[in-house]
């Protein structure tokens, strides 16, 4: 009865759309006269050529790794968390507020603390559009885009009135101290003689997000509580005649993704900024929903397409410093990468499976 | 407050509603038709985009309109072609066409124009100009009426009035004619309009075209309003306006309601920086804020339930 | 869009039909085959159906019956195959084509729009010109005609969302006739309905053959094609096994030739020796979350080996009996099991608390509840039950490795075919999906397992396996509460029969003492005042 193989589902059908978004990219860069192929080096060299780009490159899949990961607990449970954003700022600020107010004397305690200051602020964020849906049917789409502005709304406002050092021009809270201060990856491997570039930002949250998938896996697909949510995903009346609970469900799979986008905070903001900016997400909220629907919602998938956004952030800023084209290419490749492996799937497919239908008579003739 | 700064601030608001209600119509004929539309906020920014640029190389706003809707059909198409012809998810195409538009515009703006994303600014008369009704100045130092008429019933572009025109247009057209009934009932029940003969394809691909044009014209609005196109420049427009159709429970007149609403607050929220209210001060913040807080409440249905239509969101496929 | 084309459409939809010849047959469909994938779900089928005939079309679940109407109403393109109306060939390549070849259909599932008026539904995709005003006005003319005429009165101002499931289906005739359909196919028009609103719908129908229409009666049940029918078609696994008289048959045979071989249809059974009660109902209410009362204080007692059947015509309570004892849906009255009161309302009333105490449930809907189609047989084999003991590692995680190997037992015990555990459910065939979940709830080894439509869309192999297991459980000295709309299920499995109307218990009989005359009655909320009648 099965059309295709598993393997195709899995793995060929995310692989052509990829292919196809970046086949339309490479059209993108020729449309505006430049050289796709000269470009693919240039972001290459610039995402990997040495290891202060390696450095950045991997400070930005940690952050899509933790928004992914976000992204994808919510829409096991069939929820599309498009709030990663504002659960991801919120998280900043709870990370800051951490960092701040306790004079840590030494970062392997101030990272738990952090990390749960985040995970609780994001989680928190996510928690209203959660109850919403639960029990009032508030489509979580419209509440969790809405949670964004609100979101910036208020951070604006408690950076400006609160957190602002007093005389300083920009919108940033005061420097975090010493003691919260995250080993980069510089300092993580310089006992062991390696040299790794001292200004790249990749940190020990690093782990922390690879961490985060396996612990992901483990919860989705190894536990009562991941096998609920996934059973509610796929069909709330049958969870409801297992006696799962609904509304239970809704709200710990969105907890836990707001939690999962909140420990991003340990990244941008402890590990990289050292004090709460604004707009310190930078749309890495959004990257996430890109990152799971290519990852197939799976670890594996989320942290290999995590680093291919990585690259493609990292060697799309170096595109823009040598090949002045701007850095906003890699949010169409963004935009081009949810289109094909999100919304044209079936483009890919249907041919797909008349391909393996046709096979198969062939196999059996 | 004295009269003429509540006139100024209304006029204001009228300004600021415009794109809103064109926009948030465009998401009511969409939705109606059972195509959810996250993708306003891409097609505003692409419509405003494309009318900027070809405003400025033509010095004409009316190409600048042309092109406008023009760019905003074709993202409406894509929308199209992902939800209705491949049966995709409408909420995954809605945000890829959003991060397609904020992307696409700086890439080609920047190509074209060298200007960081940006378009030349837009001379006066590459704008909209600004239509005095009758008797406007006549009537301009009548007490009470004279500020009421000039400042806020005159002196408003072509499109503003085009939108506040819309609205008894849209009212009629959905409740009125054949292309209606269809509309309406495709949204609720495709299959009864399937098995009745009719295209849902079509209907579905009609109402998206609409949704475009609307679009379009909000798009080239505010490059007009705003003398050319910079990056990012619907800032949240379309989501405003998506809001706004909930708020109005997917009806024209409570569209209209819901917009001016929404286009009051930016008013205020423009005009102070923040709100004194005895020992209390309301942040400019908490102003920007408001019409997202407003629809999570109205979506919790704390004050009256907002009922969408029953097939959004679904692709139709037949049943067997 | 324009006028034009709307009113031309149904001029020239006329004469077609005066110059063909008088004898022509209404409908002759030749050699249609249709494939879905690997799977054939037409195969070389031909009919022939005289007009101004009623012809009915006979099969199991998944026989092909739907598909091939779908076709004839352009719903799908058959891969082979002709179409001829009053003796010309047609092309139907979208409903659009079969409305102006004259054919209306009426869907098992009603193509209305619910909050709209019965008169905008009926005009919807037939109107007169592009405004609205004009064609209300025609339609309410024309609809009060045919009100009259065919005995179809219903309120063209209604919202179809406040009407009866029987008003409802009138409008959907009323729509083909509106759109001067002369051919009108029926797909499982009284699966919904009350005995007598099945027989107002026959008296329909009988009008609308003596006005000269042609009616195609899609059904799976013997007696409707037995009462109403001139000629039947019979179908098996996507062919056509026959085409008889009506008149010239008998049920037995057209059962067999439904299924291919002599249909056993009562089940090998003693008599049963109830023990203690198990299960007590009194008073029972469900109000659902439409704020419609569903179950209006019902009594119900099952003992220890004993089945209780109920039936009904779908849609009378019987599913939100289930749901309450199920833990699903909130009820008040008082429930006991084994003597002890179950809690209705608070923490202990979901369904993880139900099954802890010993109730298990086959739901009704196999697809929708009782299995996650995408999940594997192993992982469906302790849906519900994935929080018992024997199935964790250790607190935090699942012994996965443990479920697979039972599920395998189980598979081999229930003859699920294929016996392997990482098929996912979806794969398998309806009547291995409900044996999938039978083991699963039978191995629980439950008090009272609660079975809702036990062979629905199943196989006959399976059914007879599927009731004898049924029956083992009743012999095992477990308490049974089987609910189903097929009649002979009823009468066959229960040792003890009640019947359900209206939220409402009609009354209780024996199956010896009973049948299926009287049962339809009760069924229809009639015999309540004459309890002592079957005796008689």
């Amino acid at each position: 009865m099965n059309k295709m193989p598993k393997w195709a589902d899995a793995v060929l059908i995310p692989l052509i759309s990829i292919l196809l978004a970046f086949l339309l990219s490479g059209l993108v860069i020729m449309a505006i006269g430049k050289d796709p192929v000269m470009a693919i080096k240039t972001m290459v060299q610039g995402a990997f050529g040495n290891s202060n780009n390696i450095g950045y490159t991997l400070y930005y899949t940690t952050n899509f790794i933790f928004t992914g990961l976000s992204v994808a607990v919510a829409y096991h449970a069939r929820l599309f968390n498009i709030g990663s954003e504002g659960q991801a700022a919120l998280g900043g600020l709870g990370v800051a507020l951490v960092c701040l107010y306790v004079p840590w004397p030494h970062w392997a305690i101030a990272l738990p603390a952090a990390m749960i200051g985040g995970a609780v602020f994001g989680a928190a964020w996510a928690f209203i559009p959660a109850y919403l849906q639960a029990k009032r049917g508030s489509h979580i789409v419209i509440t969790t885009i809405m949670f964004n502005f609100i979101g910036s709304a208020l951070i604006g406002y408690i950076l400006l009135n609160y957190l602002k050092v007093p005389g300083s021009m920009s919108t940033e809270s005061a420097r975090f101290g010493a003691g919260a201060h995250l080993p980069t990856f510089h300092e993580m491997l310089a006992p062991f003689g390696i040299e790794f570039n001292k200004n790249a930002p990749v940190n020990v949250s690093f782990l922390i997000a690879l961490l985060a998938a396996v612990g992901f896996y483990f919860l989705i697909w190894r536990t009562r509580l991941g096998y609920e949510i996934r059973a509610y995903g796929q069909s709330e009346t049958a969870a409801k005649y297992a006696g799962i609970n609904p509304v239970r469900i809704v709200v710990i799979a969105m907890l836990i993704s707001g939690a999962l986008s909140g420990l991003m905070a340990i990244n941008n903001v402890m590990g990289e900024a050292e004090r709460l900016i604004d707009n310190a997400v930078e749309g890495a909220g959004f990257i996430g929903i890109a990152v799971a629907l290519m990852g197939r919602n799976h670890p594996i998938g989320i942290v290999l397409a995590a680093l291919l956004f990585g690259f493609l952030y990292q060697g799309g800023g170096e595109l823009s410093f040598w090949e002045s084209i701007p850095r906003e290419l890699v949010v169409v490749i963004q935009a081009l990468v949810i289109m094909f492996t999100g919304a044209l799937d079936n483009m890919v497919r249907a041919p797909l499976e008349k391909l393996f239908i046709a096979l198969n008579k062939k196999k059996e003739a | 407050m004295d009269y003429l700064t509540i006139i100024q601030i209304l006029d204001s608001t009228v300004r600021l509603a415009t794109p809103l209600l064109l926009t948030c119509l465009a998401g009511l004929f969409s939705e109606r038709a059972g195509v959810v539309d996250i993708g306003l906020e891409g097609k505003l920014l692409a419509a405003a985009f494309l009318a900027g640029a070809a405003a400025s190389v033509t010095g004409s706003i009316w190409i600048g309109l042309l092109a406008g809707v023009a760019g905003s059909l074709a993202f409406s198409m894509i929308h199209g072609l992902a939800s209705i012809t491949f049966k995709g998810d409408q909420l995954i195409s809605g945000v890829a066409l959003n991060f397609l538009a904020a992307g696409l515009t700086v890439v080609v703006g920047q190509s074209w124009f060298k200007l960081g994303g940006r378009t030349p600014s837009l001379p006066t008369d590459a704008r909209f100009g600004e239509w005095n009704l009758p008797f406007s100045d006549a009537l301009a130092n009548v007490p009470f009426i004279g500020p009421l008429y000039h400042e806020l019933i005159s002196g408003h572009t072509a499109l503003t009035y085009m939108a506040l025109l819309a609205v008894p247009l849209s009212w009629w057209v959905l409740y009125r004619t054949r292309f209606g009934l269809r509309l309406r009932a495709v949204g609720e029940n495709p299959s009864a309009v399937d098995t009745a003969g009719v295209s849902v394809v079509r209907l579905r691909f009609a109402a998206l075209v609409i949704a475009g044009v609307l679009c379009g014209m909000a798009g080239t609005y505010l490059a007009s309003l705003a003398a050319g196109f910079v990056k990012d420049m619907s800032a949240g427009r379309g989501y405003i306006a998506l809001a706004a159709l909930i708020f109005a429970k997917w009806r024209p007149w409570y569209a209209l309601s819901a917009t001016m609403l929404f286009g009051l607050l930016e008013a205020i929220g423009n005009r102070y920086q923040s709100i004194t209210m005895g020992d209390f001060t309301i942040p400019v913040q908490f102003m920007q804020a408001l019409p997202y807080i407003l629809t999570v409440i109205i979506l919790a249905g704390f004050v009256g339930k907002a009922i969408p239509p029953r097939a959004g969101g679904t692709p139709y496929v037949k049943e067997r | 869009m324009s006028v034009q084309s709307e009113a031309g459409r149904q001029a020239t939809a006329a004469p077609t039909a005066s110059t063909a010849p008088i004898d022509a047959p209404a409908i002759e469909l030749r050699g249609i085959s249709k494939a879905f994938g690997p799977v054939q779900a037409n195969k070389d089928i031909s009919i022939t159906v005289k007009k101004g005939t009623v012809h009915g079309i006979i099969g199991e679940n998944g026989a092909g019956k739907s598909t091939l109407m779908s076709i004839l109403y352009g719903f799908y393109k058959a891969d082979a195959g002709t179409i001829h109306i009053k003796g010309q060939e047609v092309q139907i390549a979208d409903s659009q084509a079969a409305i102006s070849a004259g054919i209306g259909m009426v869907f098992q599932h009603f193509k209305l729009v619910e909050n709209f008026t019965v008169l905008e539904n009926v005009i919807l995709g037939a109107e007169d010109g592009g405004l609205l005003k004009p064609s209300l006005a025609k339609a309410r003319t024309l609809l009060k005609q045919l009100s009259d005429e065919y005995q179809l009165s219903v309120d063209p101002d209604a919202l179809i969302e406040d009407l009866s499931v029987g008003h409802q289906q009138r409008v959907e005739i009323l729509k083909a006739l509106y759109r001067q359909a002369d051919i009108l196919i029926l797909d499982e028009p009284t699966g919904v309905l009350t005995p007598a609103e099945a027989d107002h719908l026959f008296r329909i129908l009988e009008g609308l053959k003596e006005q000269g229409k042609t009616i195609i009666l899609i059904t799976h049940k013997l007696r409707e094609i037995m009462e109403i029918t001139d000629t039947v078609s019979v179908m098996r696994r996507g062919e056509m096994t026959a085409t008889v008289q009506t008149a010239d048959t008998t049920p037995e045979d057209l059962a067999e030739l439904m299924v291919g071989r002599k249909v056993l249809l009562h089940v090998e059974k003693k008599p049963a020796t109830p023990g203690a009660q198990i299960l007590e109902i009194e008073n029972l209410h469900v109000v659902d979350e439409q704020g419609v009362e569903r179950v209006k204080g019902i009594d119900l007692h099952v003992r220890a080996g004993e089945i209780l059947g109920i039936c009904g015509v779908a849609g009378n309570g019987q599913t939100e009996l289930l749901e309450v004892l199920g833990g699903y849906q909130n009820g008040t009255g008082t429930i006991r099991l084994n003597g002890e009161e179950i809690d209705l309302t608070g923490k202990n009333s979901d369904g993880q608390s139900r099954r802890a105490r010993g109730i298990s449930h086959v739901p009704e809907d196999r697809h929708d509840e009782g299995l996650i189609l995408n999940f594997q047989a192993w992982e469906n084999m302790v849906f519900g039950y994935h929080h018992a003991p024997e199935y964790q590692k250790n607190r935090f995680l699942m012994d996965n490795a443990a479920i697979k190997a039972m599920t395998q037992e189980s598979m081999t015990k229930f003859d699920v075919r294929p016996p392997n555990p990482k098929l996912e459910a979806k794969s398998f065939s309806g009547g291995n999906q409900q044996k999938i979940v039978l083991a699963r709830e039978i191995e629980r080894n439950p008090d009272l397992l609660l079975i809702g439509q036990p062979t629905r869309g199943v196989d006959i192999g399976a059914i007879e396996f599927i009731h004898q297991q049924i029956v083992h459980l009743r012999d095992a000295g477990k308490a049974i509460l089987l609910v189903s709309v097929e009649l002979d299920e009823i009468l066959s499995l229960s040792d003890r029969i009640a019947v359900m109307f209206d939220g409402k218990i009609m009354g209780e009989r024996l199956p010896s003492e009973t049948n299926e005359g009287e049962l339809g009655l009760m069924m229809a909320g009639i015999a309540e005042e004459n309890p002592g009648e079957a005796g008689q």
